[in-house]
């Protein structure tokens, strides 16, 4: 027995010092409950919340989350939260409906509850922090390509299939602000199927059909790779530009080798900061989560609230050679 | 316990007592380590002791024991169920279609036991009537079941239970008495009559121990086998009920990598890997001490993969010490 509780009493120092300053009571504590713990998405988010900690001074952030992506895990992880009384819970959820009890619980004893990343049921949740919005996603991929031709010129789609929600709803946003961008033509939009190969062939076709094309827009992560390489391999570096949405891990390659200038994806740094900024501001400085609603969010800004308490952070993030070092080993 | 030192050289007059044996059992280890962990949180976090939180606490393993009770008596029996999280699953995604049709609370009830049970039966055919090794069928039916599930959700959810659904995962009885702590309490009543009081409990004994002498005694080998898997089955059905009408929705990802968790009770609570010993109050207290320990280290923030390294540590801790401590009173074994 005893060389047991010594084992239990020594475990029991350990988990105290990983918790030491949870204990500290005169902090307003924020906790960060991710899909899971060991993502790099979610480190960095983590990182934003600390930021955001900093700059209010007295709060701490209780980054926490399961193992695995489960609903289940995450009620466990957010019981174990009510319990301790923290005064908000910022939640990208595994499950939209599955979390609304244990939500609801939370709010009901006076803690301060939103979503981030992905959503929760509006009864679940007093609001809700998309990255960005379809218009901004729109225009921003169109203004990666016209920032680098001053002159003008022709850019081509590459999407993903042709029956791509989210792809077609860009596409679209894209297409209704062209006329803010003078001199650029969109001469042709093809679809490489979210398929490595597809969108490589697709990307070379559009090369060969039109010769003088300045660049090439994929608002999918498979397409801009197949893209990208696609340029190196006809050797049209630096005339044909690759643009569009990408994961930096998966673009260094390209920015390394020119194939593309700049490309865009949410910043998860910024996302956790405005998630913890928004979280104190209802919790502590009494800002209400109603339709129409501005909240403030720090350096970002502030959040403003449509119909369902929801709102978009800001415009993708703009990646290019000057930061693509420090997000490649992120995500 | 620990001040009583094994005496050398000493020939007993008679066998232990009754309270010796009952101060040496597992159970009482067990009970011993759940105290001290419910010491340690009192310490440890000042939210602990608190009746709310510790009534949520027990949705930390009321599923997991329901299932564990009946997976005791299977692997006493020498046999294992590695598809019970899958079986969950499926009779979620069962429920959740039925929803779509209209199906009422009463429907959903029998359709969620009639799945368990359906795959309990799959189970036990392959294993007691093909003859296979049930750690090689589970394993299979564990991907089939749960293939089913992704096959009819994909990426999408079943949600919309009708309301009087809730009762059995967000109920209470009385005060901070759960519905599902009730139903566990019924059912470890239930399976410890079974397993201790009944001539089934002592023909499961009997199989685990030696299978071929219990079939020369007259025990019906197989057909005791094929009721324990459809007992897990429907026991695996009964938690599917409670762990959806909990969450609210269905999702094909739902209960992944609990069977895991429910073996490791099971052992945890004395009951041999092998088959042939264990018992129920043993089981019941190691879902006391996984409940309190992960509620506990929850409360301190420990990240769940730091929570799980403790579980492994916790397991591996409480079957080594028996062994070390027999052979410390030994002395010569080393």
């Amino acid at each position: 027995m005893s060389v047991f509780k010594k084992l239990i009493a020594s475990a029991a120092v350990a988990t105290a010092m990983f918790a030491g300053p949870a204990l500290a009571q005169d902090n307003v504590r924020i906790a960060l409950v991710v899909k899971a713990l060991g993502i790099g998405f979610f480190e960095a988010a983590a990182e934003g919340a600390k930021e955001a900690a900093a700059e209010l001074g007295n709060v701490e952030i209780i980054y926490t989350g399961p193992t695995d992506t489960t609903a289940e895990g995450q009620i466990e992880v957010i019981n174990a939260l009510i319990a301790q009384k923290v005064d908000a819970i910022a939640v990208s959820a595994n499950d939209t409906d599955a979390l609304v009890p244990a939500l609801q619980r939370a709010m009901q004893r006076g803690i301060t509850v939103i979503s981030w990343d992905s959503g929760v049921a509006p009864e679940g949740r007093q609001l809700h922090l998309n990255p960005s919005s379809n218009p901004l996603i729109g225009n921003m991929i169109i203004k990666l390509a016209a920032d680098h031709l001053p002159d003008g010129g022709d850019v081509a789609v590459l999407s993903a299939t042709t029956t791509s929600t989210n792809q077609n709803i860009w596409i679209d946003e894209m297409t209704k602000v062209m006329g803010n961008y003078p001199g650029i033509n969109l001469v042709s939009t093809v679809y490489g199927d979210d398929l490595a190969d597809k969108s490589y062939r697709e990307a070379t076709g559009l090369m060969q059909s039109f010769p003088d094309l300045d660049a090439i827009i994929a608002p999918t992560s498979v397409g801009i790779v197949a893209a990208a390489q696609a340029v190196v391999d006809a050797g049209k570096v630096g005339e044909v530009n690759v643009t569009g949405l990408g994961l930096p891990s998966e673009m260094a390659g390209a920015i390394a080798s020119g194939a593309s200038q700049s490309f865009a994806i949410w910043n998860p740094i910024d996302l956790g900061y405005s998630a913890t900024m928004l979280a104190y501001e209802l919790s502590q400085n009494g800002a209400e989560a109603t339709p129409g609603a501005e909240i403030p969010m720090g350096r970002l800004g502030s959040l403003t609230l449509n119909d369902n308490n929801e709102g978009a952070m800001a415009d993708p993030f703009v990646y290019d050679a000057s930061n693509i070092d420090q997000f490649k080993s992120i995500f | 316990m620990t001040d009583a030192p094994a005496p050398s050289r000493h020939i007993p007059d008679r066998l232990n007592s009754r309270l010796a044996r009952l101060l040496r059992s597992w159970e009482v280890l067990l009970l011993a380590v759940a105290v001290a962990i419910f010491v340690v949180n009192c310490f440890a976090s000042p939210y602990f002791l608190n009746a709310w939180n510790l009534s949520d606490a027990t949705f930390n393993f009321t599923e997991k024991a329901m299932i564990a009770f009946a997976m005791a008596l299977l692997i006493i029996a020498g046999e294992i169920d590695l598809s019970v999280a899958s079986i969950i699953a499926l009779a979620s995604t069962a429920m959740g279609l039925a929803v779509q049709y209209g199906a009422g609370t009463a429907e959903l009830v029998g359709i969620s036991l009639a799945v368990g049970l359906m795959c309990g039966a799959f189970n036990a055919v392959f294993v007691t009537v093909l003859g296979l090794p049930s750690i090689v069928v589970t394993i299979g039916t564990m991907s089939l079941f749960r293939g089913i599930s992704y096959i009819i959700l994909g990426d999408d959810a079943f949600r919309g239970y009708p309301a009087s659904f809730a009762w059995f995962g967000q109920g209470y009885i009385v005060w901070v008495i759960t519905v599902e702590m009730l139903f566990f309490v019924v059912f470890a009543v239930i399976y410890g009559v079974v397993l201790h009081r009944t001539n089934f409990g002592r023909a499961v004994y009997a199989i685990g121990n030696n299978p071929t002498s219990a079939l020369f005694s007259g025990i019906r080998v197989q057909r005791v086998k094929f009721i324990l898997f459809l007992l897990t089955g429907v026991m695996s059905g009964f938690a599917a009920l409670c762990l959806t009408s909990r969450l609210g929705s269905t999702r094909p990802s739902i209960a992944s990598g609990m069977e895991l968790e429910v073996v490791t009770m099971v052992v945890l609570g004395g009951v041999n890997i092998l088959g042939g010993s264990g018992s129920i109050p043993g089981v019941v207290i190691a879902a006391f001490v996984m409940g309190l320990v992960t509620f506990g280290l929850g409360l301190l923030n420990v990240p769940g993969i730091v929570m799980s390294v403790f579980i492994g540590l916790l397991l591996i801790g409480v079957i080594a010490l028996p062994r070390l401590w027999a052979m410390l009173a030994k002395g010569s074994a080393i």
